[in-house]
């Protein structure tokens, strides 16, 4: 009751500051005459939104298609790895190395070699998606997996269960919170990622949107994309947000 | 004749390396099934090592130690431990913590119901079944976690400093509720301590271990009728036992002060 009221108090005080700078951004645009191609107004920009509705539903959708693939790819092929990384100290040492010297390379880069290998269609902005949000994937996983008690560990030899039950029950579940924590950042990547390959080559999504309008001069146009990004990214960071809490039940219990 | 629950015939554990500590030297002890041991010692003696090696999570580099007649590879069957921190699992229920053991041995956890619902009767955390750890004091954790070592009646319960982490009436209590507890189960326990007072309240013997490099001292039967009440610890007789420790390790002292000069 006192949560539900404390949540909306929260939002609404949040959706009050955007609404706020909304309107100074159209009083400053109106009173300083700014041309529309240097930022247009807040107005013109939603009636965009409205006017073409659909059109941008579609490309939209396009990219959280793309996203959201990239996303999956990386949390399976993250964990699978963080588990491989911690569970063996061979392929610890065999893909470690090749791990860290293959994140400092700026993933960004990579994508026109993508468009060569995977063509025009969505394989390619979904393996980027995928490469840039799976480090974060995997180095938070690592940490989850690593951060097992001692005690809790030496219970685990005494019980002699086997590694299997020690693993899901014990290890995993330790494992969660970081987890979670580590799709938040992975999931802002994967958009990120989905972007950068619409940027690169693509006939979709809002990434071609913005290219080919700013290739018109439509700033207008920019805007729009750019607020419906915002409000994708708001909304998938908000799902996990709510996906941690769910998950983890035990820890918004009882008294502080 | 009695059954012996643990033998130790000039154990030894020397942590490998070139600067490895030597942790004990030469332990010998038949610990009677059924007692409740204390093992004694000051910080960093070897006691807990010798409970690790015990309980088959760390390897003795010499010597002979067998649980119940057979030499330790691993941790033994039939044995229970509990932690200085609890070692709950944040995530499971009380109830669902105090299962963990019958999961892993794979048995059915709906046969041990009643058992758990015993366990938290014995251990006053009946209202507590539902909660999470975290809902839980510490005195209240680890009486969960007593009660999680022993759902499968183990017939050994190693107690690894559980009360090091509680505050000084906490502790007191669940002293009191050790005893009162292990005077129903009867099984045999080795419960590590640095409080004098607590080895010798709870134990049927005291085992007093020296200063690195642990070796065994003493083994002093404590004969004091049980229940025994907290107010026992004002009595002259137990002074005795608590004076005789003391001067103990104060002739050790002074000898390895000796030695080092």
């Amino acid at each position: 009751m006192n949560k539900a009221m404390n949540n909306l108090r929260s939002t609404s005080a949040g959706l009050s500051s955007l609404i706020v700078v909304f309107i100074l951004w159209e009083v400053v645009c109106r009173m300083f005459h700014v041309r529309d191609i240097m930022l247009p107004r807040p107005s013109q920009i939603f009636a965009e939104l409205g006017a073409e509705a659909a059109w941008y539903a579609s490309h939209s959708a396009y990219t959280l298609m793309t996203t959201l693939a990239g996303f999956a790819l990386s949390v399976v092929g993250g964990v699978l790895i963080a588990i491989g990384l911690v569970g063996s100290r061979l392929f610890e040492r065999f893909l470690f190395p090749l791990i860290v010297g293959f994140n400092s390379v700026p993933k960004v880069a990579l994508a026109p070699l993508f468009v060569v290998w995977l063509g025009t269609g969505a394989e390619p902005k979904i393996a980027i998606a995928f490469l840039i949000a799976v480090f974060a994937i995997i180095v938070d996983t690592v940490h989850g997996l690593r951060s097992v008690p001692g005690d809790v560990i030496d219970l685990g030899r005494v019980l002699k269960g086997s590694a299997w039950d020690f693993f899901f029950k014990v290890k995993l579940p330790s494992a969660l919170p970081s987890m979670v924590a580590g799709m938040k950042v992975a999931m802002s990547l994967a958009l990120v990622g989905a972007i950068v390959g619409e940027f690169v080559s693509s006939q979709r999504g809002l990434g071609y949107i913005i290219m080919s309008a700013q290739g018109t001069f439509d700033t207008v146009r920019v805007f729009a994309a750019l607020f419906i990004l915002a409000a994708m990214g708001l909304v998938l960071y908000g799902l996990l947000a709510w996906l941690e809490r769910h998950a983890t039940p035990w820890r918004n219990t009882g008294h502080e | 004749m009695t059954m012996i629950a643990v033998q130790a015939q000039e154990v030894c554990k020397q942590y490998p390396g070139a600067r490895g500590v030597q942790a004990l030297s030469g332990i010998t002890a038949a610990i009677p099934a059924g007692q409740f041991v204390s093992i004694l010692g000051p910080s960093g003696c070897g006691k807990s090592t010798f409970l690790r090696c015990v309980a088959g999570l760390e390897k003795v580099s010499g010597g002979a130690l067998s649980v119940h007649g057979v030499p330790v590879q691993g941790p033994p069957d039939d044995i229970g431990m509990v932690f200085q921190r609890d070692a709950l699992l944040e995530w499971r229920t009380i109830r669902n913590n105090i299962l963990l053991p019958v999961e892993f041995a794979r048995k059915q956890p709906r046969a041990y119901q009643e058992k758990v619902d015993y366990l938290l009767r014995l251990t006053g955390l009946r209202d507590f079944a539902t909660s999470y750890p975290r809902e839980l004091s510490g005195g209240m954790r680890q009486r969960a976690a007593i009660c999680r070592a022993l759902v499968d009646d183990p017939k050994l319960l190693l107690m690894d400093e559980p009360f090091g982490a509680l505050d000084a009436f906490t502790r007191d209590q669940m002293n009191f509720e050790l005893q009162r507890i292990w005077m129903e189960i009867r099984n045999t326990v080795l419960f590590v301590t640095h409080g004098i007072s607590e080895a010798v309240f709870l134990g049927d013997a005291v085992m007093v271990f020296s200063p690195r490099p642990g070796r065994l001292l003493e083994t002093i039967p404590i004969d004091l009728p049980r229940p025994r009440p907290l107010s026992l610890r004002e009595t002259p007789e137990f002074g005795r036992y608590v004076a005789h420790i003391r001067s103990l390790f104060e002739t050790m002292g002074s000898a390895t002060g000796k030695g080092a000069q």
